[in-house]
């Protein structure tokens, strides 16, 4: 019976070529503009952290003065150094990494390929849970101990990109990089590793590559190693280095990681009382307020996705409606104008069932067309996007989810659109049509 | 001459139809005010001026292989070697630049012991003759004197920093010290020491500029010298020589030791393009997804109108045979579709501001000018009247003989 609907909805279509190329361009215009606009969203949302994004928890402390406090407002998201040593000192999660980002410039050795002249390179000075507690991929060697932490070890991790720059791609563990004037020891090379978005920190790009190296904090610290990101101060006595224990700066991104529910609230309850010692002695001005966001809040809190493309987002749902309505509206009057034919075919014994279902079919083979066309158009919107500019462009790809929800938005929503036609079309009655003709 | 009663009691047998037109045309009438009024926004803020001579600076940066104790010594003849550069008019070395990342901000307070600074300002450091290199322009008072010059490392090595002077844009001064004159006022920035204003720029963008207010425009300059270190320098030239003298900094920074990593360098204009290029793009999609919407529209009724001739060919006849002029005939369906436009421009007002309420919430958008309504239903209304014009002369154009036997063609 389908295929008999199926070939009678081609024979239609020939009879009426205008307006079902009309409709079909109409739905591939509607889905291509929604899939194009899907695919970068998703893209841009993702998790960065599958399998662990809810166990692994940004850390937030309100260190900051009480006379600028505004209730309600979200705390400053970064530690101060003193701060991030006592709960690095305390261990009370599972794992726990203070971090910030930076950047330091490198000198090629003699031997490195293409004869490189010194560059600078981003890098991330951290702690050692920073390589278990994200779960990063190692090609080569393995990431720092708290030991090396503790004794400020000049070691550094290199990331793949950087290690094929300075080393050829080689195993470079054990050989010297000559970072900032001075000799650090590679101990560990990444394998390829791109969070997307970069969660960690924001502040040095939300869609960026992995940082270059990756060295201990407290060492970094105390070489001055060049830090970027986000650094706020506050007190009456400005420091001149925001990067000494004691001074009023948050700067320090710190995740912690936990195993279960019950060691998050632990966890949460351990930064109350934490905050609460740390009032008492003074240095805290305002009431405890300490948060916890597992990654996922964390990036909806900090509103990651750029507000642009969310609209981009509502721009072409809005237009894929139009679409649809403009298809309900053709396919209506392409049915009533078919009414003779549907009154023979009643007279002739067919069913309201069978009419309703003849002109589903119909609607979705259009929707089948305006899908095929549409994933044509969302291949090319995905690509324009692709090459363009908008920050995590160039990790926006087409993919088999892509594809698949085209296809089923496609002839879902010309299914819809083929509801009222269809149910106008069984209604018809076929004496009143018959006599007409 | 009108005909409503006809059009009406015929448009209440196509209920359906006549409503899925009304909706389609509500809808991209919504959408399209909206995104209009987003584009007007966005060119708004492209166009957002930084106060600065854009198309006569050039900017090079370049730092040492870990730290230059000679930084200050090195800036000098650095600054030296950029000023022989033949086409070079002026230069000076900043701490940050509008567009750029590096963006260093600060409370401003009126008193020694505020408890919360009065604004937020972005501070620009910069030597005598650095407004004068950026461009731009002095409304009031006066440039930095030599001797009133803090070296940056000083500035940054001090818990205590005195600075004896600033020059504020006039956003500042509009904010705290309306219907004064700024000059000569004190101002606290870091801590208890006061700083005198002695100078009044008419403009001088944040480095991120996002809302295109005055706060954007909040902006103080310190008599500060940066090194190279932490700073870049800007270049100022004849718009045609920009290239040439680009070139020739980067080349006179390179041969200047081995020990240097060359970092950004560019036209300033192109900083800014690039700062901008998310809402050109912006402005070009919204353009696009309009121009498809009024397409779509002007096709959904374009179709059903001709449908709809068909279906009333007998009619027609009927009416021509009557009497009734072609005139007559393409008036009828005329005023038709300027019912069903009419019907949903108006649902499409309700649906516009709809939007625009919720986009307020969303985007920190203004409300909807009223301007844009009627400019909206001028535009629909013209939209429906071109897309019918065609099914409308064919139904005239039906010889009165073949539509009374039904006949379309």
């Amino acid at each position: 019976m389908f295929l008999y609907y199926f070939d009678l909805a081609l024979r239609s279509f020939r009879s009426a070529r205008g307006l079902t190329a009309l409709m079909v361009l109409t739905i591939a215009m509607g889905i291509g503009a929604s899939m194009t606009t899907l695919t970068t969203f998703r893209a841009l949302s993702g998790d960065p952290l599958p399998g662990r994004s809810d166990t692994v928890l940004r850390v937030e402390l309100d260190a900051a003065e009480r006379a600028t406090f505004v209730p309600g407002k979200e705390p400053d998201n970064q530690l101060t150094r003193f701060d991030a040593e006592a709960l690095l000192r305390d261990r009370h999660a599972f794992r726990q990494a203070a971090m910030s980002g930076g950047s330091a410039s490198i000198e090629p050795a003699a031997d490195a390929p293409g004869a490189l002249k010194p560059f600078n390179s981003s890098a991330r000075y951290t702690t050692a849970d920073f390589f278990a507690m994200f779960d990063v991929p190692f090609r080569y060697g393995q990431g720092w101990t708290a030991a090396d932490d503790a004794d400020k070890a000049a070691v550094v991790v290199l990331s793949k990109e950087l290690n094929e720059k300075v080393f050829g791609g080689a195993n470079s563990v054990g050989r010297t990089l000559r970072l900032d004037n001075a000799d650090y020891r590679v101990i560990g090379v990444l394998d390829a590793w791109q969070p997307v978005p970069y969660f960690f920190d924001l502040n040095v790009g939300r869609y960026r590559k992995t940082e270059g190296v990756f060295l201990p904090l407290a060492l970094a610290a105390e070489r001055h190693l060049g830090n970027n990101g986000n650094v706020t101060c506050w007190g009456d006595s400005p420091t001149p280095d925001f990067r000494v224990l004691e001074a009023p700066c948050s700067w320090l991104q710190y995740w912690v990681q936990v195993r279960t529910p019950s060691e998050r609230q632990a966890f949460l309850d351990y930064l109350t009382q934490y905050s609460v010692q740390q009032h008492a002695a003074g240095r805290f001005q305002r009431d405890p307020n300490p948060r916890l966001h597992p990654v996922m809040e964390w990036l909806s809190v900090e509103h990651v996705v750029p507000s642009d493309v969310r609209l981009q987002l509502w721009l072409a749902f809005g237009f894929l409606a139009v679409c649809l309505v403009n298809t309900v509206g053709l396919l209506l009057a392409k049915c009533l104008r078919r009414a003779p034919e549907i009154g023979v075919r009643r007279a002739l014994g067919a069913s309201r069932r069978a009419v309703f279902a003849q002109f589903l079919v119909e609607a979705g083979t259009i929707g089948l067309a305006g899908g095929a066309l549409g994933l044509v158009f969302a291949w090319f919107g995905v690509w324009v996007v692709h090459s363009g500019t908008q920050s995590g462009a160039q990790w926006v790809h087409m993919d088999a989810t892509t594809l698949v929800t085209t296809f089923a938005l496609a002839v879902a929503a010309t299914l819809l659109a083929g509801l009222i036609p269809a149910w106008r079309a069984c209604d018809v009655s076929p004496a009143s049509q018959l006599k007409a003709s | 001459m009108l005909q409503l009663r006809p059009i009406l009691s015929t448009l209440s047998r196509h209920r359906t139809a006549a409503l899925l037109i009304v909706l389609e045309i509500a809808l991209t009438c919504a959408i399209v005010c909206n995104a209009v009024f987003l584009i007007a926004n966005r060119i708004e803020r492209l166009h957002f001026p930084s106060g600065l001579a854009d198309s006569e600076l050039v900017y090079v940066s370049t730092s040492s292989i870990g730290r230059d104790p000679e930084s200050p010594a090195n800036t000098r003849i650095d600054l030296a070697a950029l000023r022989a550069i033949p086409g070079v008019r002026s230069v000076a070395i900043v701490n940050e630049i509008p567009y750029g990342n590096e963006s260093d901000n600060t409370g401003l307070s009126m008193a020694p012991e505020q408890k919360a600074p009065t604004i937020d300002v972005s501070i620009y450091k910069a030597d005598a003759g650095g407004i004068d290199t950026l461009g731009l322009r002095l409304l009031g008072g006066r440039d930095f004197k030599a001797d009133e010059v803090m070296e940056g490392r000083e500035f940054d090595a001090s818990s205590d920093p005195q600075i004896p002077s600033a020059i504020i844009s006039r956003a500042v001064a509009e904010r705290v010290f309306p219907g004064r004159d700024p000059i000569g006022q004190v101002i606290y920035l870091f801590n208890s020491h006061p700083t005198r204003v002695v100078g009044l720029v008419d403009r001088l963008v944040r480095p991120q500029p996002r809302n295109d207010d005055a706060h954007d425009l909040y902006s103080v300059i310190l008599p500060v010298r940066q090194t190279f270190n932490a700073g870049m320098y800007m270049l100022r030239t004849d718009p045609g020589l920009r290239v040439a003298v680009l070139e020739a900094a980067k080349q006179a920074l390179d041969r200047r030791d081995g020990r240097r990593v060359a970092s950004d360098s560019g036209l300033f204009t192109d900083l800014r393009d690039d700062f901008y290029r998310a809402d050109v793009q912006m402005v070009w999609l919204l353009a696009g997804v309009c121009a498809a919407l009024l397409v779509v529209t002007a096709f959904g009724i374009v179709g059903l109108a001709s449908f709809w001739v068909q279906q009333r060919t007998r009619m027609i006849g009927t009416r021509r045979a009557l009497g009734a002029t072609r005139a007559q005939i393409l008036h009828y369906f005329q005023t038709e579709n300027l019912l069903l436009t009419s019907a949903g421009i108006a649902l499409g007002m309700l649906g516009a501001y709809a939007i625009n309420q919720w986009l307020m919430t969303q985007y920190e958008l203004p409300r909807l000018p009223l301007l844009y309504l009627p400019l909206g239903a001028l535009m629909l209304w013209s939209l429906g009247q071109l897309a019918v014009l065609a099914p409308a002369r064919r139904a005239a154009a039906l010889p009165p003989a073949h539509a009374m036997r039904g006949l379309a063609d």
